[in-house]
């Protein structure tokens, strides 16, 4: 029988342990009491705003939607309009990171790339909801609260992660 | 306590502008909510009997004859809301004024019901 070996990388094993982490922290943040619905911190995203500025935006591409992916299989959630939601709200977040991270580094800091990866995160998932899950034109009336608790949530992380960088936040 | 505060470094100006900027946007999106989704016209019913379709954009009263005595419907530029009703908790007139399509309101006792219709042809919603 033929067998098929497949020689893991470091990258690989690097992109694993940071997912791991990612997991671990969406794993934390679903035992948090929600003040309400649809409303979540998303702390899982600072690891990947992280992994974007030491690692480069293919890696944290990865970590993101690894994290979606392994996370829904942890939960049990895989191929159930959960799932398309998170998978939404990470592929549009990334889709914001990649233009932001175009903004220079010495006027915007993680801080400008969080909130901007939130608010597109939060368009995205209610965009989606809109098209497929709640198709009536009503449910757009949930995004400002929503951008709002958005901009709260990604300014937090945001300044968590600015902490977290120290100061090298040259982008990678 | 002054090693963790030394981490922590004043936004640049490009996060101010990002974060002003988004404020501004979803304050302006917040402040044309009121308007969303405005209803034009509503139906009345008493039970299963549809009452009528009227136009929201006028200024009249409208009587309906319920099983426990007569419901008073205000109709006034763009809202309406129930004036007086026969009920002993008058959960209906204490709903007051509604403008938004798909709102709906009911006077249980009195089986007299309103609901507001909008352009999108839609008349309730459930999730």
């Amino acid at each position: 029988m033929q067998s098929i070996s497949l020689t893991i990388t470091d990258r690989d094993r690097q992109i694993a342990g940071l997912t791991t982490l990612a997991i671990s922290l969406h794993l934390l943040e679903a035992t948090f009491p929600s003040l309400l619905p649809g409303v979540k911190p998303g702390i899982a995203n600072i690891v990947v705003l992280f992994v974007l500025y030491r690692y480069g935006f293919a890696t944290a591409a990865s970590v993101s939607l690894l994290r979606v992916l392994a996370g829904s299989l942890l939960f049990g959630q895989l191929l159930t309009p959960t799932f398309f939601l998170s998978m939404t709200g990470a592929l549009t977040s990334l889709v914001a990171l990649w233009l932001a991270s175009r903004l220079p580094a010495s006027y915007f800091s993680a801080v400008s790339l969080s909130i901007l990866a939130a608010m597109a995160h939060i368009t995205g998932q209610l965009l989606m909801v809109r098209l497929w899950l709640i198709p009536v034109p009503q449910t757009f009336l949930l995004l400002p609260p929503l951008l709002m608790a958005s901009i709260v949530f990604g300014l937090a992380n945001g300044l968590i992660v600015a902490y977290l960088l120290n100061g090298r936040d040259a982008r990678g | 306590m002054r090693t963790w505060l030394s981490k922590l470094r004043p936004l640049l100006w490009g996060d101010w502008l990002v974060l002003l900027l988004s404020l501004g946007i979803t304050g302006w999106l917040w402040s044309d909510w009121g308007n969303y989704a405005h209803a034009t016209k509503c139906q009345i019913r008493q039970g299963t009997h549809i009452i009528g379709t009227y136009d929201l954009m006028q200024d009249r009263h409208i009587t309906v004859k319920g099983t426990m005595g007569q419901s008073v419907i205000h109709i006034h530029q763009g809202k309406v809301r129930f004036e007086h009703a026969p009920c002993h908790n008058q959960y209906c007139v204490q709903q007051g004024w509604l403008r938004r399509a798909g709102q709906v309101v009911l006077c249980l006792p009195n089986q007299v019901s309103i609901v507001l219709l909008g352009e999108s042809g839609f008349d309730s919603l459930s999730y």
